[in-house]
């Protein structure tokens, strides 16, 4: 090992037989930095989990053009949009089809007692090209009044009971004084706003909410002519539209609006974003103490080298030697134990808790890049201090 | 004379320690020359400026007032980058041997030949010969690979005149280099120190309060107080 870095650097590898040299601060500088890492990766973990679940049900639309009311910043958030609207939005050349998109909230008791919140989405089940091909054959046996589609996924639930559902083994459940009949499944899973979804016809869905009524869905759906610009199509919308009244979107985006709103402006989305940059400060803050309380007890060391005549150069080839060291040797541990957790948290959370590639190599540049700077801030006493005062 | 033949000149060099109320001067208008190739011996009570003149005009402090030219060179006020350069045409052995804990004693001397840059392995390893070499003329050829933590006080010094040495520097500065030797090893290195000086006319300037080693010197000067009180030239050596 010091052959191969001696020969990699061109120099002793004075960073590493340093470190070599105190093996149990080696040690506990090892676990400090991979505590750092794990503590970002969870944090991020968490953070990123929250954003893929807010996407998880537009996954379910199969649709180019969302229009929904202009203060809906959810699925779920904000007013309803008058149908009469979809009528409009057909008369657009390019316009091919419209559907009405009703959404509610139910709880589900389970048999244990305990509550589960079910989000619902509802739709004319004649219309299945509104849906991803997966669920569209699914989506014709909701004409049958009182019957939805479950969430295998939902959090909490009974999941082996619920993979069984089929047409022939139904599912029998009592929601809002109704008893409706899973006969089929989805997977999408929980996220931070619902346990789980439910897919279900708008005729089932205006039963089970007598409020709400034929004439006033959450969104309309619109699908374009193949071919069609969509975006311009989305332009004279606009154009036709109330503004102040309607927000007509590519699904894409709204998508992506919704995961911006609820990370950036919903308490859960900032607490842990905020769970972040504090996880990355106590990670920094970390690295510091160890690069710069190593400097310190190597200061006496620094100022002979630098009386034979070693420039700054030298010193933070040194300190960036000890911080690529430090920064791969606690990233092993961290990245595994990270992995570890991730399965945990994801099993007892539900949350799609997952290990991407991107993330690992950021945390990574992240170490190395705050090691690093650590380091020279650390060495900065000693660029600037006579030899003979540090001895 | 000559730069030549005087390396080290300094001129109403004044020094100060401390800042505001505190600050109090160690160093008084110290004119001195000297010659090169000879063993000059720095005298005096402790507290007198020895050490502090030295690491004026060694490079290792910075000069705040007067004159100090090396080899051809001001250091009043001279760029950091010039000092690097400056130090490593000299060599220093310290009061405390200042060994890097974490190398060998090998590889404690391999930087003083290595501050020349050793990007090259095959340059590396004629260090490491050169330096092995040296190591074993004083005596340390069976502790090449041992950490300074495992060696005696006096071996630890050897390594560390072996450091300043094996670079066959211009000037040789030694703080007491003799203090944590026997009375032996210590006549030893003042001979070996001598010796250099009269094989490659290296010029060394040693602080020490050893008497044994006095007679060894070319020129003796005591300090007191920061001043020079006496300044004498021992002829015919």
């Amino acid at each position: 090992m010091t052959a191969i870095l001696a020969r990699l650097l061109g120099r002793m590898p004075i960073g590493w037989l340093q470190l070599l040299h105190n093996k149990t601060r080696l040690a506990a500088a090892v676990a400090g930095i991979a505590f750092a890492n794990i503590l970002v990766f969870v944090q991020l973990g968490i953070m990123f989990a929250l954003n893929t679940t807010v996407l998880l049900p537009y996954t379910l639309l199969d649709a180019d053009i969302i229009m929904s009311s202009a203060d809906s910043n959810t699925l779920i958030g904000g007013g309803n949009v008058p149908r009469q609207r979809s009528f409009e939005a057909l008369s657009v050349p390019g316009v091919a089809s419209a559907v009405s998109l009703f959404i509610g909230n139910v709880d589900w008791t389970r048999d244990d007692g305990n509550t589960t919140n079910l989000q619902v989405l509802a739709i004319d089940p004649s219309q299945g090209a509104f849906v991803v091909p997966e669920i569209r054959n699914k989506i014709a046996n909701l004409l049958l009044v009182d019957t939805v589609l479950f969430d295998r996924r939902t959090r909490g639930a009974d999941t082996q009971r619920l993979s069984e559902i089929s047409p022939d083994n139904p599912l029998k459940f009592e929601a809002r004084g109704r008893t409706l009949t899973a006969s089929g499944t989805i997977s999408i899973g929980g996220g931070f706003s619902s346990d789980g979804y439910l897919v279900t016809s708008d005729q089932t869905f205006l039963r089970l909410f007598n409020s709400r009524i034929g004439g006033a869905p959450n969104h309309i759906l619109l699908k374009t002519d193949p071919g069609a610009d969509v975006d311009a199509i989305v332009e004279k919308l606009r154009v036709l539209l109330p503004e102040e009244k309607l927000k007509v979107r590519r699904v894409l985006d709204a998508a992506k609006a919704d995961q911006r709103y609820q990370t950036t402006e919903r308490p859960t989305g900032l607490v842990f974003g905020f769970g972040v940059v504090m996880g990355v400060i106590v990670g920094l803050v970390i690295v510091y103490q160890l690069l710069s309380t190593d400097v310190a007890d190597h200061l006496k060391e620094y100022a002979t080298f630098k009386a034979m005549g070693y420039g700054q150069s030298f010193f933070m080839g040194i300190i960036f030697e000890e911080a690529m060291i430090l920064a791969i040797f606690g990233f092993v541990p961290g990245f595994i134990i990270a992995s570890i957790l991730y399965q945990i948290l994801n099993s007892v959370t539900g949350l799609p808790v997952l290990m991407d590639v991107a993330r690992p190599v950021a945390v990574f540049l992240g170490t190395i890049a705050s090691c690093s700077i650590s380091g020279a801030i650390a060495t900065r006493r000693l660029a600037s201090a006579d030899p003979a005062e540090l001895f | 004379m000559t730069d030549q033949m005087f390396p080290i000149i300094t001129k109403g060099l004044n020094h100060w320690f401390g800042e505001g109320e505190a600050r109090k001067q160690a160093i008084f208008d110290v004119n001195l020359s000297i010659e090169a190739g000879k063993l000059t011996i720095l005298m005096g009570p402790s507290g007198s400026g020895k050490t502090t003149l030295l690491t004026l005009i060694g490079c290792l402090r910075e000069v705040q007032e007067g004159s100090v030219h090396l080899m051809r060179q001001e250091l009043n006020g001279a760029a950091e980058a010039k000092l690097v350069l400056a130090r490593r045409k000299m060599g220093f052995i310290f009061q405390a041997h200042n060994l890097h804990e974490s190398l060998s004693a090998l590889q404690n001397v391999q930087m003083g030949l290595e501050v020349h840059g050793a990007i090259l392995s095959t340059k590396r390893h004629q260090f490491k010969e050169a330096s092995a070499y040296l190591l074993s003329l004083l005596g340390l050829a069976d502790r090449l690979h041992y950490l300074p933590g495992n060696l005696s006080g006096g071996q630890k010094q050897r390594v560390a005149i072996a450091r300043a040495l094996v670079g066959n520097p211009r000037i040789v500065y030694a703080d007491e280099p003799t203090a944590a030797l026997d009375k032996e090893s210590g006549a030893n290195v003042v001979r070996l120190l001598k010796q250099l000086g009269r094989k490659r006319g290296t010029t060394t300037v040693m602080v020490t309060h050893d008497n044994r080693i006095l007679e060894m010197a070319d020129r003796i000067i005591t300090m007191e107080e920061g001043r020079i009180v006496d300044d004498k030239t021992i002829g015919g050596q």
